[in-house]
């Protein structure tokens, strides 16, 4: 691999930029790997980057249906943040967050994090309560947080509606400074090229029909393009993980459901922080583009359309003009559905399963970016040792029946 | 936008009238006490989520407040049938068109309501 550089910048300048290394290869499926990943999305590159890099295992594939960076990785808000109430959820997205904060020197690729700050607003008595409950437990896990009141909102975000006569008036925020924001599709590029240069295969338009497995033991997986063989194989297909879980005769709690963002049209800087709130139900940044990046809840149905339905686009500009007044006209660019998979506990499922050596990385829903590189990192540690990483043994599909729940639906003002 | 046959109003209204409530057909464990962790942690927590025909409770939140069944395709988002509480389906995976005269005189009434002559 070509190293990237400001030297190398000014060299292919020379050569009219004409002889850029392709990031990375396409090459042609061998018979066996070591480990095989299903999904090539930001979760499944980082954890095959991961498994080559720091835990030896080089023989691995990536098997993507579609094409790289064209599902949930490239179509989502790209909030960055870990002020997650309970130890556990807080534990796996700050393992993340600290592998944000190096990741683009990491993977000599610019991934564009921005720690521009997340508020999470609150407009009741009880959210302030909660906020001020969660930013606690945020610093007892050695989480930075702060309890905004109004005012100091309205010093971070001049723009905002903090007057007392808003339909839902701000009274405080939380405030996690170190969060931010990242560029989507420059992850699962940065995190697929160096993944290539470590000898990883990328298989792209090739879809895994169907799993092998004999005596509760897997042994590959078959594809249209032929079989490939591997004892260990981690399936990480959000939304689709219901639907390949079924081809192995497992039954996940996920249910599958539109979610959909939407951008405007650049506008000069206005909003230099991300805003979220969970009462009246949406999220904003500023892109460095210019353009305005919204998103809010999922469409209350099952769905695998990838499209989303108008009412929720609807309640979503609602509640940002409700916030932003100074917003009302601007113009909406362009909106889109992913499908995300949600679990009853709005948190992830990392786990084994019964047939031996398959694993499921799913159930991430509606905020699974932020948790990119961690979620990679202790998933190649998991299959690589054939144990679950500790951070994420919490996370086992035993949960649902032992009732072990790691419940952060609603607590962590996360917008579900 | 959906627009949603309610099969007690006999109106088809707009989808912001509705709510999803999730899977139909879901039946309580008639002796909870007795149910293993299995059991128990299944009826709870884990719900079809098919790619397909999927049989769907809904309710009519912003009219007569009654809670019916829908089966809608989740990937073309058709909505098949709606039908009352304590009924079947007509449309299932196994009979994606329909398996009686039932389901005909079914789609015949949400055409007509919507004023489609078949």
């Amino acid at each position: 691999m070509q190293r990237y550089s400001g030297f190398g910048l000014v060299k292919h300048a020379l050569s009219h930029h004409e002889n850029w290394q392709r990031q990375w290869r396409n090459p042609t499926p061998r018979k066996q790997y070591d480990v095989i990943i299903v999904g090539g999305g930001g979760h499944g590159l980082a954890t095959a980057y991961y498994l080559a890099k720091e835990f030896g295992v080089k023989n691995v594939a990536v098997i993507e249906k579609g094409w790289l960076g064209g599902g949930n990785t490239a179509r989502n808000t790209t909030i960055v943040r870990s002020n997650y109430l309970w130890d556990e959820a807080a534990a796996l997205y700050e393992h993340s967050m600290t592998l944000w904060e190096g990741l683009s020197q990491d993977l000599n690729y610019n991934v564009m994090f921005s720690q521009r700050g997340v508020l999470n607003l609150g407009h009741t008595l009880q959210d302030m309560r909660d906020i001020q409950r969660r930013v606690n437990a945020n610093r007892l896990n050695g989480i930075d947080g702060e309890v905004l009141d109004a005012k100091g909102v309205q010093a971070l975000v001049p723009i905002m509606d903090c007057s007392k006569h808003a339909r839902y008036p701000v009274l405080g925020a939380s405030w996690q400074p170190r969060a931010g924001v990242a560029r989507h599709d420059a992850v699962a590029w940065g995190f697929a090229r160096a993944a290539d240069a470590q000898g990883v295969d990328i298989l792209q338009q090739t879809e895994v029909t169907g799993f092998k497995i004999r005596d509760g033991q897997i042994y590959g997986v078959h594809t249209n393009r032929g079989d490939i063989e591997a004892k260990t194989v981690g399936c990480v297909t959000a939304g689709n993980s219901g639907v390949m879980a079924g081809m192995a005769g497992i039954k996940l709690p996920l249910e599958s459901h539109p979610l959909q963002a939407l951008v405007s049209e650049p506008l000069k800087p206005v909003l230099d922080t991300v805003v979220m709130s969970n009462h009246v139900h949406g999220y904003i940044s500023q892109s460095d583009k210019g353009d305005l990046v919204i998103g809010a809840g999922i469409d209350g149905y099952n769905g695998y359309g990838q499209r989303g339905s108008y009412p929720t686009v609807e309640h979503t500009l609602q509640a940002i003009v409700e916030m932003f007044p100074i917003f009302s006209r601007v113009r909406m660019n362009r909106q889109w559905g992913g499908i995300v998979d949600t679990c009853p506990d709005a948190c992830p499922i990392l786990s084994k399963t019964r047939v031996k050596g398959l694993y499921f990385n799913c159930g991430w829903g509606t905020g699974g970016f932020k948790a990119t590189p961690g979620s990679g990192h202790v998933f190649a540690a998991s299959l690589a040792r054939g144990e679950m990483h500790s951070i994420a043994a919490p996370f086992s599909i035993d949960r649902f029946h032992s009732g072990a729940l790691v419940d952060e639906h609603g607590a962590a003002g996360v917008a579900h | 936008m959906f627009h949603i046959h309610c099969p007690y109003c006999g109106e088809l209204r707009e989808e912001q009238e509705f709510h999803p409530k999730g899977q139909a057909h879901i039946a309580r464990p008639a002796d909870p006490a007795s149910c293993s962790d299995e059991e128990w942690g299944d009826y709870l927590f884990f719900r079809d989520n098919p790619r397909g025909i999927h049989h769907e409770l809904w309710v009519h939140a912003a009219g007569c407040r009654k809670f019916f069944n829908i089966t809608r395709h989740t990937v073309s988002y058709e909505i098949l049938e709606t039908y009352k509480m304590g009924e079947q389906p007509s449309f299932t995976a196994e009979h994606p068109r329909g398996n009686s005269t039932e389901a005909a005189s079914r789609q015949a009434q949400v055409a007509q309501q919507a004023g489609v002559h078949v």
